[in-house]
């Protein structure tokens, strides 16, 4: 009895010591944005919304959060439009080669950001393609492709080739039979794909610091504000771009994984 | 001759099917060939090359791989690299077992998965951003030195900031929260009858521990050890935030190629040198390495 309830506490001391580790940076980060002086450091002088100001008066800071949103939506639709079509064309036809094309197609998921951007890095340099959102984008598609294609070819079984069959005997073509059928069944996996891939391109930063040149993404942007040392403005950057993340990953738990629980 | 007919009319309907289905993958084919083969068999050519002043020479030589090897600077490098990626992929497990395990037998189950939101929770702070707080927790003036100094535990700060000690803190946090994820979902697969059965054979909790939870839970661990073990021997963010410049690790000296001194050359190869690291930590693993299809 007495051991039970020492290991119980124990579990309970452990859990609580390891949030506190991961929680310790995100609290610290969080409070001390509201700081009222210039150190985002203790002692905490007074709660003030001073930081938050200027940040939203930043125009290089507002610019990079405007590009960082149109790079990774333009990269996410690409990643999803190229994954599901080639995840059909493998799930449904039969091609020679098909393990070698999914492997192809897999393939850049298993090398190092920092690898995959060197690689376009000098390939843009030798082809003297000058660097802009446009080469990040592109180099974004490179890490979403595959982890988009892997999501919806695993979710493409082969119960839903009958009701593909039957759309196909009532007179569709693939074009239909894509946009109206299969799409439709697999909407969960390629909201999932989609989001996931909004969040790996919003979050980047190697790829989109070494192939970009004036326009930049947050995370750079934010990279080139910690050169001035400890800021509290970094903080509200950093609170406010947190909360929203947290929310909307609330608004995907309470609306897409409730309904697909439900199903 | 009615046969040989629908035969016909069948294989033209494949033929037109097939180049259909070509048509279907061949945009994503095209796309990777052109931003990622090709880029990369480019950059493994001019890792052959050399730099003179500005430019490239297109010289044939693994001149730059044995440069790697003789000059310290560049293979300690790779060896800081090695030494904080196995050090945060066995701290990171160690710490992140327990954790799972507790989320997943102590928790009652209606609060699990709440659990499991909490503990990731800060896995979505932006990824420069995580590496800086824990800046504002370790530096000189940070939350640690002055809590320390307050109640009289010290008398001068500690320099924690800018050290290997730092860069491992920020890695570890990262990686609990990635390891707890994936052995957590290990766990609950667990059916319960396999313990059971062990206890019934006489099993302690320990032996039950050791001899049947551990080894069925191996797998889970390994892809998170393997997903840990890439991810922190690529990254540049953490060590260059938290690790400064002191005992660099490969990803930095590589940054540091291209910057200063535009020796594209040199940056290739070391790239190489780390890809060829992460193969061989994934031969070492690959047999609990099955990723699953449906």
């Amino acid at each position: 009895m007495l051991r039970q309830i020492s290991a119980s506490v124990l579990s309970w001391a452990y859990l609580a010591l390891v949030y506190a580790f991961i929680f310790l940076p995100v609290a610290v980060l969080v409070l001390f944005s509201f700081q009222d002086g210039r150190l985002p450091v203790p002692p905490f002088n007074g709660f003030s919304l001073q930081w938050y100001e200027a940040v939203f008066a930043d125009r290089k800071l507002m610019a990079a959060l405007g590009n960082s949103m149109v790079v990774a939506l333009v990269s996410s639709v690409i990643s999803v439009l190229l994954g599901f079509l080639a995840a059909y064309a493998l799930a449904r036809y039969k091609l020679p080669g098909s393990a070698l094309q999914r492997g192809l197609l897999i393939a850049p998921m298993t090398v190092s950001y920092l690898i995959i951007a060197l690689g376009l890095l000098s390939l843009m340099n030798a082809l003297h393609v000058p660097l802009s959102l446009m080469t990040v984008g592109i180099g974004h598609v490179v890490i979403n492709l595959p982890l988009c294609f892997a999501i919806i070819y695993a979710s493409m079984g082969d119960h839903h080739i009958n009701i593909e069959r039957a759309a196909r005997d009532l007179g569709a073509n693939d074009f239909k039979v894509m946009a109206l059928v299969t799409a439709p069944m697999l909407m969960p996996s390629i909201l999932a794909a989609f989001f996931l891939s909004v969040t790996f391109s919003w979050d980047e930063f190697i790829i989109a610091f070494l192939l970009s040149r004036f326009d930049v993404t947050l995370p750079v942007e934010i990279w080139s504000m910690l050169r001035s040392g400890l800021n509290p403005k970094t903080n509200a950057i950093g609170s406010l771009v947190f909360l929203a993340s947290v929310a909307v990953l609330l608004i995907l738990e309470l609306s897409l994984f409730g309904r697909t629980k439900k199903q | 001759m009615a046969d040989a007919g629908t035969l016909s009319t069948a294989t033209a309907l494949e033929d037109a099917d097939r180049r259909k289905a070509w048509g279907f993958v061949a945009p994503a084919l095209l796309w990777t060939i052109a931003f990622f083969v090709v880029p990369f068999a480019f950059m493994a050519a001019m890792s052959l090359w050399k730099r003179e002043g500005r430019d490239l020479v297109r010289v044939w030589n693994f001149d730059n791989y044995a440069r790697f090897f003789s000059e310290n600077a560049l293979f300690q490098g790779l060896v800081n690299s090695l030494e904080i990626t196995v050090i945060v992929t066995v701290i990171s497990v160690l710490l992140a077992y327990p954790l799972a395990w507790i989320i997943a037998e102590r928790v009652p189950k209606r609060l699990q998965r709440m659990a499991l939101i909490l503990a990731i929770l800060p896995f979505w702070t932006s990824y420069v951003v995580r590496s800086y707080s824990w800046l504002l927790v370790l530096s000189k003036n940070g939350v640690i030195n002055q809590l320390f100094l307050n109640i009289g535990l010290i008398s001068e700060p500690l320099e924690l900031a800018s050290t290997r000690t730092a860069t491992v803190i920020g890695f570890v946090h990262f990686f609990v929260m990635l390891l707890t994820l994936t052995i957590y979902s290990n766990l609950i697969q667990l059916s319960p009858n396999y313990r059971r059965a062990a206890a019934d054979l006489g099993a302690n909790a320990f032996q039950t521990f050791w001899h049947v939870v551990l080894p069925l839970t191996l797998p889970g661990i390994m892809t998170g050890a393997f997903l840990t073990f890439v991810l922190c021997i690529g990254d540049y963010v953490t060590p260059q935030i938290l690790g400064g410049n002191n005992e660099l690790v490969l990803p930095q000296i590589i940054m540091l190629q291209l910057g200063r001194r535009a020796d594209f050359p040199m940056a290739a190869a070391l790239s190489i040198v780390l890809m060829l690291a992460v193969t061989v930590a994934y031969l070492a693993c690959a047999r609990w390495l099955k990723i699953e299809r449906a």
